[in-house]
């Protein structure tokens, strides 16, 4: 049985092992970190968000200051795929964002079905709002 | 050795206490306490027999529909510009207080943050024989420290009474925007103490027999910039509660008052028994998360918000310790009810949309803050822009609480990354073309792009992150009433989106200006300019970072005379090849206080995008290119970050080459990345870098940094200090000197 977790990760119950989802490969012990089974790269924030006004003339350019903020990426170490990322200051240690109960999820996952695929949920509800005029006019049935 | 106290003389103290209290303060006991009441005796009586769920259905149908009318008399009546696109609710509660019910298109916050004041009413006002509370009465309110997002919102509170018993209680608040604070518009980033927020109404009596007493109003009129606006709201909420109060006493005429009693009641216990179910189906555990604002409003500090979710069988923990701690000279303070209010407004939008709008979803959660913290912060801070930590509490919990749900055989709604979180939004003040005296704020506040969604990318500008349905407003609308001019409006802001497989929404431009007014000047209160805001989800990428960008020193229009087709209003087109001649460029973080401008100025911002969704190597590459045929993207964009090979004149993707681009990229990940526990070694410091104003945790987070007086200190969580900050100004004068003393030293 593997319990999906994240886009990118599930859980092997038997084997109690964090996986790549994307390739399968057994990271880390599902009690412990995953990130500790994957590879990570310090990356300059200004790489990705990259300066849309001459940093010649101006210090803020829609670019993250790198003395700030720095982009941890998570990849697997079989496939690459990028597990995770992780903005940060520099220096400060990562999150350990994900601890289960592993016990509990045996427990939870005793009587369910596997999942291979995630189910597609609606969107959040988008109730039909503010609308002025033309709500006023649909109240007395003007279809116009 | 004292004799014990007998009951006598202890009834006697109590009495003494109780009649000569010196301050009604807000009640720690009501403002920490999120969930619903005890069953009052008569919900005990009449739901400890059967109940007919058909009849609550139907008393709960002809409840909604008073809502919604009501809600709709502000929308078409009331006067702040808030109004007009959405920003306020009418909402019912139950005789103890207990939100049950807001207006279906209202903005539930509101209502959420309107039981606290309910409650005080209850506790000290309705048996206070100075007060009391009566048939026709209605109370006002709009200090977030007595309930509330912040001291913006008004709300009018009105007691239903059948056959003389006080049976429920409905409300109508809209933020009004302007109330007299230290700067125009009701939310001033200047406000260096509670004193400089302007109108601090606890809840007080303002309407006996259903009519507005003038001369309190006439001394709210006189304690803010805009009477008119303060004296046509006023009317508007009182007479769209009267309307609510028609609809309901008309329900209690044709059904009586125990199915109007039943059916607030259960509404509340069957959210509680359905929230219960749904955590149980998460599993047992902890996902953390933490989340920066990059300033205060008037300086740069890196502000932490340190988030731990445990779900332990049917409840879940928020554990908000190690976040930064208050700042008793900054405005971005917020308290907990406010906090919690917001983020039961996110789970309402992202988390749980389908429930019913009643604060009982919280009752199955528990809270810890640290004391003195930003987040719980103590009654003397001041909070007029509490936004800054409130619009962060709205998107933080999408990242823990999405890897708790992912996984679930059944999802109550779609996975989404956060939504942008700040309010870009201008606020304004001055004279109007009109002669008025006006302060408030631009509609843009509710145009935040969404994050990238688990099977769609996020959609543009779709709304604020607190109310899935409030609207951008008409600009033609606010130039009628305004010298405001949009010399760019909605136009996306091409590439700064967050990339993943599915990519978040875009966010748009806004560039303003103004004419026809002698005074007039601009404010922002958001944070992002350093370091990015809306977070990313399963290996996406952030929201960039956003600068205020200003072209001064000329007057537009005069350019325009000259030269109608020389200037395209597209931001990076405008700083980059600076057109308008003889004019200043600069950008600046976009936390501004007031300042007054020239006509024919620019003052030009983004709205924000979301997070992205997922590894952006796994993005279909025909979507990307639809993002190019959208001029969503530039070329760079799709090459650099998504790795796809085309043909940039017909956009036709080479598959054969972009698989092979990607595998490549993949593996120069491989050959790049460090193994987890050695890179730690190396990337780990055991304290903030010594140039970063870090305020929060670092590592354990009973260990908090702030900074007081300028200096970096170092606290136990258990025993947070208030941080005091130094004038911005007495910092750069003491700069300035330094430098001059310095060239001053070089011989000449």
């Amino acid at each position: 049985m593997k319990v999906l977790i994240t886009e990118n990760l599930r859980i092997d119950l038997d084997s109690e092992q964090w996986e790549c989802r994307a390739c399968g490969k057994a990271l880390r012990s599902a009690r412990d970190n995953y990130k500790r089974g994957l590879l990570v790269h310090n990356r300059d924030p200004r790489e990705i968000h990259k300066p849309l006004l001459d940093p010649t003339r101006y210090q803020l350019t829609y670019a993250p200051n790198p003395e700030w903020c720095r982009i941890l990426e998570y990849y697997c170490p079989k496939c690459g795929t990028m597990i995770e990322t992780e903005y940060l200051p520099p220096g400060h240690p990562p999150i350990r964002d994900i601890e289960f109960d592993i016990d509990a999820l045996k427990a939870q996952w005793k009587d369910r079905a596997e999942i291979t695929e995630p189910p597609v949920a609606p969107d959040p509800p988008r109730p039909r709002g503010h609308g002025g005029q033309p709500v006023a006019r649909a109240a007395t049935g003007d279809r116009r | 050795m004292n004799a014990p106290v007998t009951p006598e003389q202890q009834a006697l103290l109590d009495r003494f206490v109780r009649d000569n209290k010196m301050f009604y303060a807000p009640d720690p006991a009501i403002m920490s306490n999120h969930k619903i009441e005890p069953r009052s005796e008569i919900e005990e009586k009449l739901l400890s027999g059967p109940v007919d769920p058909h009849k609550v259905n139907e008393v709960r149908g002809l409840v909604l529909a008073a809502l919604d009318e009501s809600h709709t008399m502000i929308e078409q009546m009331g006067a702040a510009p808030g109004a007009k696109w959405g920003d306020m609710t009418t909402a019912v509660f139950t005789a103890s207080g207990d939100l049950t019910m807001i207006a279906p298109h209202g903005v539930g916050g509101f209502a959420a943050a309107v039981f606290y004041p309910i409650k005080f009413i209850n506790k000290y006002w309705r048996n206070e024989p100075t007060v009391g509370v009566r048939d026709g009465d209605a109370f006002i309110h709009n200090d977030a420290r007595y309930g509330g997002i912040h001291n913006t919102d008004q709300s009018t509170m009105m007691p239903i009474f059948w056959k003389g018993e006080l049976v429920c209680w409905i409300s109508a608040t809209i933020h009004e925007g302007e109330n007299g604070s230290t700067e125009p518009g009701g939310m001033p980033a200047a406000a260096e103490s509670k004193y400089d927020e302007g109108l601090k109404m606890p809840p007080f009596r303002v309407v006996e027999n259903f009519e507005l007493k003038r001369d309190l109003v006439t001394f709210l009129q006189n304690s803010v910039r805009d009477p008119k606006l303060q004296l046509e709201d006023m009317k508007v909420r009182l007479h769209s509660c009267m309307r609510l109060r028609e609809r309901i006493i008309s329900l209690l005429e044709e059904h009586g008052e125990e199915a109007l009693i039943v059916m607030l009641r259960k509404q509340l216990e069957d959210v509680v028994a359905e929230v219960r179910r749904r955590i149980t189906e998460l599993p047992d555990g902890i996902t953390r998360m933490v989340s920066f604002a990059d300033s205060t409003l008037r300086e740069a500090a890196l502000v932490k918000m340190n988030m731990a979710l445990t779900v332990k069988g049917d409840t879940i923990t928020v554990d908000m310790r190690g976040s930064s701690p208050e700042l008793i000279n900054r405005s971005i303070n917020t308290n907990q009810a406010s906090f919690k209010t917001m983020l039961y407004s996110s789970y309402m939008q992202n988390i749980w949309p389908d429930l019913p709008f009643t604060m009982a979803v919280f009752t199955p959660f528990d809270f810890i803050f640290d004391e003195k913290s930003l987040l719980n912060g103590s009654f003397d801070t001041p909070q007029a822009m509490s936004l800054i930590p409130l619009f962060k509490t709205m998107t933080i919990a999408c990242i823990p609480m999405a890897k708790l749900i992912y996984g679930l055989p059944h999802r109550h709604t779609a996975i989404v990354a956060p939504q942008y979180d700040q309010p870009a939004t201008l606020i304004y003040g001055g004279l109007t073309q009109h002669g008025e005296a006006v302060g408030n704020f631009c509609a843009d506040i509710n145009g935040m792009g969404q994050g990238g969604r688990s099977h769609l990318d996020g959609e543009h500008s779709v709304s604020p992150p607190f109310a899935a349905h409030c609207d951008l407003g008409e600009i033609e609308l606010m130039e009628e009433d305004l010298p405001i001019v949009r010399l760019g409006a909605f136009t996306l802001s091409k590439d700064r989106a967050g990339f993943g497989k599915q990519r978040s929404g875009l966010g748009y431009e806004q560039i303003h200006t103004f004419r026809n007014s002698g005074l007039w000047g601009f404010m922002t209160g958001c944070s992002g300019s350093l370091y990015p805001s809306a977070m990313p989800l399963f290996g996406g990428y952030a929201s960039p970072t956003y600068p205020l960008c200003k072209i001064k020193g000329v007057n537009v229009f005069d350019q325009l005379d000259r030269d109608p087709d020389g200037v395209e209003f597209d931001i990076v087109d405008l700083m980059n090849r600076q057109p308008i001649e003889g004019a200043t460029y600069s950008t600046h973080p976009m936390g501004m206080t007031f300042e007054l401008a020239d006509p024919g100025e620019l003052y030009m911002m983004c709205q924000g995008a979301g997070g992205g969704y997922g590894d952006v190597l796994q993005r279909d590459p025909e979507r990307v290119m639809k993002d190019l045929d959208e001029d969503l993207i530039s070329h760079a964009t799709a090459r650099d970050i998504y790795k796809v090979v085309y043909d940039e004149q017909n956009l036709i993707v080479d598959v054969a080459a972009t698989a092979a681009l990607r595998d490549s990229e993949r593996n120069s990940r491989i050959a790049r990345g460090v193994p987890y526990d050695e890179f730690v070694k190396t990337w780990t410091t055991p304290e903030p870098p010594q140039n970063l104003p870090f305020m929060g945790c670092w590592g354990e987070q009973d260990v908090v940094y702030g900074i007081n007086v300028g200096k970096r200190v170092q606290m136990k969580g258990t025993a947070l200090q208030s941080q005091f900050m130094l004038n911005p100004k007495d910092v750069e004068i003491a700069s300035l000197k330094a430098e001059l003393a310095a060239l001053r030293a070089v011989p000449r």
